[in-house]
């Protein structure tokens, strides 16, 4: 069979005579995905499932820069598979990277000398794995009551992959950092179509920079790293929201100022002492903000959907997970939120891994289920939103009603 | 139109799509020219969508005015004034 896209297959039919028209809106052509009805309308009706070139179909925010979440399905799983995996891009220019053609190059003002690296230098170097979650600062942003404007996501921005490669503090040695290095900035290859648009660059803090975990990765899953998800490396930072994972990383620069780009500056920031937060990035701080960093605790719901009926003595399950301390428990209850009963955990694939958990169902009749996670600090999941501005870390307790028969 | 739908998608899982971007329909008023020529150069139109019906006016100024300042989106002030019209009277609140 001749290998066909989209637009050879709409216009072949179309030739053909094919009785059903053109569809002349993108709502009208694929598959709806399943939403929460808390989402906007507006993200209800434009939201459909399609497939990105090497992916299944997911739930389609917006086409360009593409923003496709996973459906909640593949959150059965601790390991999420690279082709159901969240796609999530600030800028619409995204060059396709030949290994051959890509240097990392590493300097700045902070540094002590300057280098540039081959896909084939960094896979020379120790190679470390580590299985942590990517979650978008603004998942869950679309059931923020009242409304916040920006993506709309729904629970899929997010997802838990084995990933493979160098770690930065080995990178930064290549170079050295000067004492007074208070930060590490980073740019992908990834553009604006504006030239008058910020560039997406972030900074992460040196201490974190240099922790044993955080990477410069090559592979997901033990593959190669997808087009889509950075190739040919990223970073990784377990723990952090996936804003500082910059895709298609190509430098590098230690820097003794807070970097002051737009994405730094302005955005993914959260009111302080409005959160939990253990990990502080504080040569950002201003007195009304500073920027996201680790991940809240949360939980989800993944073995049925909403209204779902099922069988006394069959499992409840899901995924909870936190910014890298680790779970300790997660509960359930069935009268909201009088009584809880804990669930059984799966796996530890790691502190920076989604955490499986199950709980067979004994009670019969039709109930509104919810879980609720802890980690092993102490933090927990919210009852009620906190609110903030840019609509990030929503944590609050995921439920469902179910009926057991 | 359910149908047609299933039948599309069933396709879509046996070919490999594209990364075609499928034209977003915005409701046809005064203004969606300036709409589709000014925001749809760098965003795919579905982002006007999304966020409907919430945003109030005074959002939808900001919106547009973010999209001018921060992003530096090339919109003259006749233009960014129909286009602010125009997400008012379609997906406001």
């Amino acid at each position: 069979m001749p290998r066909l896209n989209r637009r050879h297959f709409l216009g072949g039919s179309a030739a053909a005579g094919v009785t059903w028209a053109l569809p002349v809106s993108s709502t009208a052509q694929a598959a709806q995905p399943e939403l929460s009805p808390a989402l906007p309308l507006g993200v209800r009706t434009s939201a459909v499932l399609d497939a990105l070139p090497g992916k299944k179909p997911l739930i389609k925010l917006s086409y360009r820069p593409p923003n496709y979440e996973t459906p909640i399905e593949y959150f059965r799983e601790a390991i999420t598979p690279n082709d159901a995996f969240f796609v999530r891009y600030h800028l619409a220019v995204i060059p396709r990277i030949e290994a051959e053609a890509w240097k990392l190059s590493i300097g700045g003002e902070g540094a002590n000398g300057q280098a540039e690296l081959t896909l084939q230098d960094l896979k020379a170097m120790p190679a470390v794995e580590v299985v942590a979650v990517n979650q978008c600062s603004g998942n869950r942003r679309g059931l923020f009551q009242p409304h916040v404007t920006g993506v709309e996501w729904g629970y899929g921005a997010m997802g838990c992959a084995r990933w493979k490669g160098a770690r930065l503090k080995d990178v930064l040695d290549r170079v050295g950092l000067k004492k007074e290095t208070i930060e590490i900035v980073f740019d992908g290859a990834d553009g604006p179509i504006v030239d008058k648009t910020p560039d997406f660059i972030k900074s992460i803090p040196v201490w974190k920079a240099l922790e044993e975990t955080t990477l410069i990765a090559y592979e997901m899953n033990g593959q190669a790293l997808p087009h889509l998800h950075g190739y040919p490396a990223r970073l990784v930072v377990p723990g952090w929201t996936g804003t500082y994972w910059m895709k298609h990383l190509v430098s590098i620069k230690a820097t003794t100022k807070p970097e002051a780009s737009f994405w730094m500056s302005a955005a993914y920031r959260i009111p302080l002492g409005k959160f939990p937060l253990v990990t502080r990035f504080t040569s950002q701080d201003t007195a009304a903000n500073t920027p996201i960093t680790e991940m809240v605790v949360n939980s989800l719901i993944t073995s049925h959907n909403e209204g779902a009926e099922l069988k006394a003595g069959s499992a409840l399950g899901g995924i909870a997970w936190d910014g890298g301390y680790g779970i300790r428990s997660v509960e359930v209850s069935s009268d909201g939120g009088k009584t809880w009963v804990a669930a059984t955990l799966g796996a530890d694939l790691g502190r920076y891994a989604f955490r499986t958990w199950s709980l067979p169902l004994a009670d019969k009749g039709r109930q509104t289920v919810m879980a609720r996670a802890s980690n092993v600090i102490g933090g927990t999941q919210t009852a009620e939103l906190i609110s903030n501005p840019a609509g990030y870390h929503h944590n609050v307790m995921h439920s469902l009603s179910l009926t057991v028969i | 139109m359910r149908t047609m739908s299933i039948v599309f998608f069933a396709a879509l899982l046996t070919i490999p799509a594209a990364a075609d971007e499928q034209p977003v329909e915005l409701k046809k008023a005064p203004g969606l020219d300036k709409v589709e020529a000014n925001c749809g150069a760098c965003h795919s139109l579905d982002y006007i969508q999304m966020n409907s019906p919430f945003p109030t006016a005074a959002v939808w100024d900001a919106a547009v005015t973010k999209m001018i300042k921060a992003f530096g989106a090339p919109i003259d002030d006749a233009d960014a004034a129909v286009i602010k019209d125009y997400l008012k009277q379609n997906y406001g609140n």
